[in-house]
């Protein structure tokens, strides 16, 4: 055994050649759990439905995601993904200045609804500074003004069966083999009645520009920036959103991220 | 015992003793897989936004970043820069700037130290999600059973004996020079429990407050490590001091004798040194 104990010049060398080799050997040897129909992603993605769970446990429904106040808004707030639509729907309303646009409540709800842009400004509204947090892993804080989700909830009034809300807006995202893929998102009931769930149309005491979501975003403030969908123009009360793009219940969900977006 | 010749001591020839239970060595090496998966899908997670910012939020309009990876164009070509504080170092080829000479990517880490190694930060999240579960699973694993069995009481409280001993351990340590006996020694102790009870909890902890969902059922976690940001630099921090414990702890093996550590860490058993007044006393 005591052979075995090197002294530091030869144990010096051996550090540095195992850190070498470990640098060159590469992890490409698990890029087949980038697959994403691999069996094995399928098992660790097993953690997901746990963390939504505990998550869910954890947390109070209305436990309130952390205010700041207006002297912490210290930039514009950062826009990514699409930032400027193309779609013809959506350049016809954005050239009439959003003034034929109309919000579509439908689905599994007892009242079906369309509101205007002007109706909804004229409800309750709720203006929160909060912050945004991309699943990039940077954080923008910024104000944010909109209607209430659940006063419109109220109104359209629920049917038992619906568990699950579905965003749907006019940017296009791909084209796929069947048309344009637009985005799309979904969250469950709690973060659908949360008080701090609002359709924004106000950034920063000015009206949504187009860059962040113009005429209307959803916050969920209690989630990632990708579960704040934009320029949404229809609602749909759902019992599955497995009907929905790849079925998993939202644009990048489609492409391998997480559903509930809580972390 | 300070100034002793150690020269006649003859190591590792006393007896076979059965030094690690079942728990300790399946939680060890449970942990040996999760913080390899964590820090290359986290490093992956790291490369979508590969930035440190100080603060609640990352500034895009001014500058609260302590460390960026990112490239430059100059008139050699595109170069990969780090950038920690205002000290800008030329790092193409590993940080900024990554790949093959004749197909460079502008990437934070490497291909070679992410998981998947091409950009996926949808499959980094995953992978690190589940060890991330696995760990904590793990670590409140260890933190029963070694309060139940005594393993937590017995080996790693220091005991006024052990700082006693402090400075002859440093000095032996530093000589390359080591005991084997039953009894984790106190640097050992020292080391073991700041992994175990300091560098942990803070990285659990720092996780957590980068949940936007946690930061709502616990708003003192932003408060406890000063925004959002700061806590994912801090965890990026503790990632690195993990790093600077595995580089010591192989080193420490290597030099102590990595046939009889090994086998003492799968099988339990352990040779002590030789001479009986070395050895500790029996445990209470």
């Amino acid at each position: 055994m005591s052979k075995l104990i090197l002294d530091r010049r030869r144990l010096l060398g051996l550090g540095a050649a195992g850190a070498s080799s470990l640098l060159l050997a590469g992890c490409d040897a698990f890029d087949d759990l980038g697959d994403r129909d691999s069996r094995l992603r399928a098992l660790l993605q097993n953690a997901n439905d746990l963390t939504y769970r505990a998550q869910r446990l954890l947390i109070r429904d209305g436990a309130l995601a952390p205010e700041y106040s207006e002297s912490e808004i210290r930039q514009g707030q950062r826009p990514n993904g699409s930032t400027d639509p193309q779609s013809e729907a959506y350049l016809a309303l954005k050239a009439d200045n959003f003034s034929s646009y109309r919000l579509s409540i439908t689905g599994l709800v007892e009242n079906p609804a369309r509101y205007s842009l002007a109706e909804l400004r004229n409800m309750p509204s709720r203006t929160q500074i909060t912050r945004h947090d991309c699943v990039e892993g940077w954080s923008c804080i910024a104000k944010w003004t909109g209607t209430p989700l659940a006063h419109l909830l109220d109104a359209a009034k629920l049917k038992p069966s619906a568990r699950y809300l579905v965003f749907h807006c006019y940017d296009i995202m791909d084209l796929g083999p069947r048309g344009p893929i637009h985005y799309y998102e979904s969250c469950d009931l709690i973060d659908a009645r949360h008080p701090q769930t609002i359709l924004a149309y106000g950034l920063n005491g000015q009206p949504l520009p187009v860059a962040n979501g113009a005429p209307l975003r959803v916050r969920i403030e209690r989630a990632l920036g990708y579960k704040q969908p934009k320029y949404v123009y229809a609602i749909e009360a759902v019992d599955s959103f497995t009907r929905f793009g790849r079925g998993r219940g939202g644009y990048w969900e489609d492409h391998g991220y997480d559903w509930y977006g809580g972390i | 015992m300070h100034g002793e010749n150690r020269s006649g001591t003859r190591p590792c020839s006393g007896p076979l003793i059965y030094r690690q239970s079942l728990w300790t060595r399946a939680t060890h090496w449970v942990w040996a897989l999760c913080l390899f998966f964590l820090l290359l899908s986290g490093l992956q997670i790291f490369n979508a936004h590969p930035a440190l910012n100080i603060g609640h939020e990352s500034g895009f309009g001014y500058d609260n970043a302590i460390l960026r990876l990112h490239a430059v164009n100059t008139p050699d070509g595109p170069r990969g820069r780090t950038t920690v504080f205002r000290w800008a170092f030329d790092t193409t080829g590993v940080l900024g700037l990554s790949g093959p000479a004749d197909d460079r990517r502008v990437r934070g880490f490497p291909p070679s130290l992410t998981i998947p190694s091409y950009q996926d930060l949808a499959t980094g999240r995953v992978v690190h999600f589940f060890f991330a579960w696995l760990l904590v699973a793990t670590l409140l694993t260890w933190l029963a059973a070694g309060l139940v069995n005594g393993h937590i009481r017995r080996d790693f409280v220091p005991t006024g004996k052990d700082l006693r001993a402090l400075p002859r351990d440093l000095a032996d340590h530093l000589r390359f020079r080591f005991r084997h006996t039953r009894d984790y020694n106190v640097l050992q102790k020292f080391s073991y429990c700041g992994v175990l009870f300091v560098l942990m909890p803070l990285m659990i902890l720092t996780g957590l407050a980068m949940s936007p969902g946690m930061d709502a059922a616990w708003p003192w976690l932003l408060d406890l490590f000063g925004g959002r940001q700061t806590a994912r630099t801090i965890h990026f921090l503790v990632m690195t001091l993990l790093i600077l414990f595995f580089v010591v702890h192989l080193l420490m093996i290597l030099a102590a004798g990595p046939l009889n550590e090994l086998r003492s860490i799968i099988t339990g058993w352990y040779r002590t040194d030789g001479e009986p007044d070395k050895v500790s006393e029996p445990h209470s």
